[in-house]
């Protein structure tokens, strides 16, 4: 089970209490209405499925409720870092010893 | 007497402890603290079972978990019992009922051993090739007659009478195994202050210290030091000692999953006390020392009972103090079974001859073998051995062949070396490397908070594995966050076992050359020349050649074949062994019980189950209850000696006749509030929310943005900010869930906020001609005449004093009302409206008889007349799609081009020609019913009842292009009989609404 930390609560809680929520940004078109099938294809039915890092929703269903947008490596499943939604995508960079971190964290 | 091979003065246990069990109806005696194994020894007895596939007589190979032979039906009690338990992890207790498996009739006589005959045509890959033609026959013949005589014993057909338990545990340091290095790592680490947690799959600590009497700790005997260390560890209050715990699954994040076992090894347990108890335990630093599995050697006939691992034999007599046979030879080619042959002699057992494949041997051995009287021969291999259900002798030639000696013995023991026990450090993800120095897999990064110590990480000698083990436990309490330094020192210790050498793949006189059945898989009878075949048939990966021979695939996982098995592969391959690279390991470690794993999560606890506050009045009436989702809904409420079909006709006709009370709580409800509440609804709905006046209510539908009907429901406007939404009652959490990510990751900027509220509302509907009459009494506040509350309104005020909202609206086609009244009056309400209801005549219904009416009204179920694929447009209501809004959700989903064309399932109504037949949901619809199978299917029935007010049967399916179809014929063919079908429009009864209105 994974320990999961809530950019909100601003604690390490259980897998248990999260749902998985899909891809994270993803942006919705707009006006959704006017983009072409093509482009609602790319939107609504592509998705990465990485080895290695994805970014992914989460929602603390069972905690605040809230929406929020993680980094995890999908071979270790480890957490890079998890953010607020609507916050910019965090850029990760791989260090020389091969962990990744947010760029400009460091070590 | 506990057994004829009982050595006086050898061994721990005590010897006047004696408990009395049976194995195959032999009444046994074994002694307190013995294994199945090491009592059956005792008394004799090595035949334990027949094998997998031949049904050959096999014996107990090993003292521990990674045992592959001995699986035994245990029973403590005759109405229940435990097929495939480990008799060497299994200890004894007074009235033990064990079972040998796998054989018929008796395990001396097997009728399946005439599989052994046969045995070409079940060479690896038999499964594939031999039974699967013809392709009935698999599942009919050949899939059950394989299993029955190839059975792994029987599960119990009665429910678990056990009780399991279940704990989550935080730690600093967790300590996986209980050896020297574990326990030093745990004194260590629990010095600093840091909480601990050791365990150990044993009833006692010491791991190989269990066998190894010639290490000394501190002066003392190993294991005599390793309890006293325990039993410390056991009285500081930041350390928690589990013996009996297998750690089974390393999962992300440092969480470890042991199970222990608690009174497995009772004879009378408590019924309080668990049977197990499962521990997913957290840790911040993982300490792995899980020491090393020994190897048997691979020759011809290898498998013959009496034939078992050295270190086996060792603990049998040390521990247990039982001998494995009285004239013991040797067979190895690592130097640790000389340490088991001197142990023997020492005892008194005769060994023959230790055979050592090996010709470059330590001279102090050679010296203390010589010294103790035992004769050895080096560079030297076993060929064969004989004896039916037990050892009589082997025979002996020199490596590359010669002359041959056979030598009677009664038991031999063996070592190819030991292999790292690496499960529990692969499961954490991280890789093994290969070592060409030792020639082994070892550890190599850890990729989790962990470390591995002691003979799983490759380290032989004793001084080194003190000084890592005692650095590895102060490191993990400093990388905890202990920084206080550890006042713990390493141990002195001395040792004379060594584990020096190592053979991996056949044995000499086993090779590529030889037809020999040289046994690599005990469990799965999968010999080396299956592995070779399977190399030869183009199995180049190992992971093939794994699921072709099944090797290493049976319930052992492989523990002692896996390595043989990749060395034959690589030597086929000519390949070396790193390159043709190591199974995956595979959690759990060990079998464990499904109810560890279960444990409470069974029966009522299995998933929650949600009654609504009305529901012992709904008992009191005789109701039926249905299982809708988690709830239990009333489904029909029938009458003494009443039908359901009965029951739901009378319900269906008092409705439209009189009226109905209905318990709809069960409808999901969301509180929608705030300025820009309208605002968002236009988003989530496809119609328009920002005209509807307060005090109104309309019927919504919302899509995914796929396009398709997600949901539906009636939304009643409270005020300009706050809508009462409701939902189906299977949709609630997703719809909320829904409109949660739309308002918190699309519209951020709308000021609304989202209440659930199933719970807090009860739901009484009052439905049909005297529905007015039935609440008149009880409603204060609100004018409920029908110009005052028209169809689809909406008005607060209380009902019975309760604060109230009142609904008017209909899922019927009758004059109805919904009483929402908070869920604690819920029952009060309800048991005042029935109480005047029923003078008026009036009944109370389920959801069977609201099914009923509804389809009389073509009002559609989302789930039931949808599946996920279908449009509004499809289900006909094109009208609740709002034509001017710039955007919803599903706006841009519906006009993709597909659900846009022609030929797409709309819904219809039919009419069966005999008005007597119900359709059956999910009937498939063909045009022709005399064109030629396979039929085109043009839809299906997704609704059908008979219906009483009609007086015949109706239906709702789609039906591709249905709605141009109208009048048609159309046809559904059944088993039986082909039925015919009128098309027509949805609505079967009161086709003007006017009823609604009254
Ligand atoms: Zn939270």
């Amino acid at each position: 089970m994974l320990l999961i930390h809530c950019p909100y609560c601003g604690e390490d809680r259980p897998e248990l209490e999260f749902r998985h929520a899909g891809e994270a940004h993803v942006v919705r078109p707009d006006p959704i209405s006017e983009i072409s099938d093509e482009e609602f294809e790319a939107y609504f039915f592509i998705r990465d499925n990485p080895k290695g890092l994805t970014y992914e929703r989460w929602r603390h269903m069972h905690g605040c409720a809230r929406f929020f947008n993680a980094v995890r490596d999908t071979v270790s499943d480890k957490f890079v870092t998890t953010y607020k939604a609507g916050n910019p995508k965090v850029e990760i960079e791989r260090g020389e010893d091969g962990i990744a971190r947010v760029k400009g964290d460091g070590q | 007497m506990s057994g004829t091979n009982r050595i006086a003065g050898k061994g721990r246990l005590v010897p006047a402890r004696t408990v009395s069990f049976t194995f195959d109806g032999r009444r046994l005696t074994g002694v307190e603290g013995d294994t199945l194994a090491s009592a059956l020894i005792a008394n004799g007895i090595h035949l334990t079972g027949r094998s997998f596939k031949y049904h050959r007589p096999r014996g107990i190979l090993s003292a521990g978990p990674e045992e592959p032979n001995a699986l035994i039906d245990i029973s403590r009690s005759s109405n229940t019992h435990t097929p495939n338990v480990r008799a060497t992890v299994q200890e004894v207790f007074e009235g033990m009922t064990a079972q040998s498996q796998n054989r018929w009739p008796s395990l001396s006589f097997d009728v399946g051993a005439v599989n052994n005959l046969f045995s070409p045509i079940f060479a690896a890959g038999f499964y594939y090739k031999t039974f699967m033609w013809p392709k009935a026959a698999w599942k009919h013949f050949y899939e059950p007659n394989i299993r029955a005589a190839a059975g792994l014993g029987v599960s119990p057909k009665e429910p678990d009478p056990d009780r399991y338990a279940n704990r989550f545990i935080h730690c600093d340091v967790l300590v996986v195994g209980g050896g020297i290095a574990g326990l030093i790592a745990a004194r260590a680490a629990a010095e600093t202050g840091a909480s601990v947690v050791v365990c150990d799959e044993q009833p006692e600590l010491g791991g190989a210290l269990h066998h190894e009497i010639d290490t000394r700790i501190d002066g003392q005997e190993g294991f005599v030091w390793a309890q006293e260390i325990g039993s410390e560890l056991a009285g500081m209050d930041n350390v928690r000692v589990l013996t009996r715990t297998t750690a089974f699954a390393y999962q992300a994040q440092n969480m470890v999953d042991l199970v222990e076992r608690v009174s497995e090894h009772f004879a009378n347990p408590d019924k309080l006390v668990p049977r197990e108890r499962l521990w997913q335990v957290r840790a911040r630093r993982v300490i792995v020392a899980t020491g090393a599995i020994e190897r048997h050697m691979v020759f011809a006939q290898n498998d013959r009972p009496g034939i078992m691992l050295a270190s086996a034999a060792r603990t049998y007599l040390n521990h247990y103090g039982v001998a494995v046979g009285s004239n013991v030879a040797v067979y190895t080619a690592n130097d640790s079974a000389y340490r088991a042959a001197f142990d023997l002699k020492q005892a008194g057992i005769a060994v023959p001859v230790i055979v050592d494949a090996r010709s470059d041997v330590d001279a102090g051995l050679l010296a203390e073998a010589e010294a103790l009287g035992i004769q050895v021969l080096t560079d030297h291999a076993v060929v064969d051995t004989k004896g039916g259900l037990r050892l009589k002798s082997v025979r002996i030639e020199r490596v590359g062949g010669g002359k041959s000696r056979t030598v009677e013995a009664d038991a031999l023991i063996m070592s190819a070396g030991w292999t790292p026990t690496l499960h529990l450090y692969s499961q954490s993800r991280a890789k093994v490397v290969w070592d060409e120095e030792s020639a082994r897999f070892l550890p190599g990064k850890a990729v989790q908070e962990m470390v591995t110590i002691g003979a799983c990480n490759g380290t032989d000698a004793l001084d080194a594995l003190l000084e890592e083990a005692a650095n590895a436990g102060m490191e993990a309490a400093r990388l905890a966050g202990f920084a206080g330094a550890s006042g713990y020192r390493a141990p002195d210790a001395e040792s004379l076992t060594s584990r020096r050498g190592a053979l991996m793949g056949a044995a000499p006189g086993a090779g590529p050359e030889t037809t020999v059945k040289a046994f690599v898989d005990y469990q799965n009878d999968v010999t080396a020349k299956d592995i070779r075949l399977a190399v030869r048939e183009g199995m180049h990966s190992i992971e093939h050649v794994k699921r072709f021979t099944t090797n290493g695939m049976a319930t052992d996982q492989g523990k002692t074949s896996n390595i043989h098995g990749l060395a034959i592969a690589a030597d086929m391959l000519d390949k070396p062994i790193p390159q043709v690279g190591l199974t995956t390991f595979r959690l759990p470690y060990t079998p464990v019980t499904f109810g560890a794993i279960v444990n409470h999560g069974r029966d009522r606890l299995f998933d929650p189950t949600r009654k609504t506050a009305i529901h012992k009045s709904h008992e009191a009436l005789g109701a039926v209850f249905e299982d809708v989702g988690q709830w239990k809904r009333p489904w029909y409420y029938p009458k003494a000696g009443e039908t359901m079909h009965a029951a739901v006709d009378r319900e269906c006709r008092t409705v439209r006749e009189t009226a109905g009370l209905f318990d709809a709580s069960t409808l999901g409800k969301i509180e929608v509030v705030g300025p820009d509440a309208a605002k968002f609804l236009d988003l989530i709905y496809t119609n328009g929310w920002q005209k509807l006046a307060p005090g109104r209510c309309k019927y919504g539908i919302m899509l995914r943005e796929d396009g398709f009907i997600y949901d539906d429901g009636v939304v009643g406007r409270i005020a300009e900010d706050r809508f009462h939404v409701t939902t189906t009652t299977g949709g609630a959490p997703r719809v909320l869930h829904h409109m949660e990510d739309y308002l918190q990751t699309e519209f951020p900027d709308l000021r609304v906020w989202l209440t659930s509220t199933t719970d807090q509302w009860s739901v009484i509907a009052v439905q049909g001609p005297k529905a007015r009459e039935i609440i008149a009494p009880f409603v204060e506040g609100i004018d409920i005449s029908n110009e005052a509350i028209p169809h689809m309104s909406v008005r607060e005020g209380t009902v019975c004093g309760a604060p109230a909202r009142l609904f008017r609206m209909s899922f019927t086609g009758e004059l109805g009302f919904e009483v929402n009244v908070p869920a604690d009056y819920g029952r009060a309400v309800w048991d005042a409206l029935w109480a005047r209801a029923q003078d008026l005549g009036a009944c109370t219904y389920g959801t069977e008889t609201m099914h009923v009416l509804r389809a009389e009204k073509g009002y559609i179920i989302v789930g039931q007349d949808t599946d996920g694929t279908v449009t509004a447009d499809d289900a006909g209501l094109s009208w609740a799609v709002a034509k001017s809004k710039p955007d919803f959700v599903g706006i841009r989903g519906m006009k993709r081009p597909d659900l846009v064309a022609s030929g797409r399932k709309q819904l219809v109504g039919l009419l069966t020609a005999d008005p007597k037949q119900v359709l059956e949901e999910g009937a498939q619809i063909v045009a022709d019913p005399n064109q030629p199978v396979p039929m085109k299917m043009i839809g299906h029935v997704t609704s059908s009842y008979w219906s009483e007010n009609c007086g015949r049967s109706i239906a709702m399916a789609v039906v591709a292009d249905g709605r141009a179809l109208m009048g048609k014929t159309l046809y559904v063919p059944m088993p039986h009989e082909v039925i015919k079908v009128e098309v027509t429009d949805t609505v079967f009864f009161d086709k003007e609404g006017d009823r609604i209105n009254g």
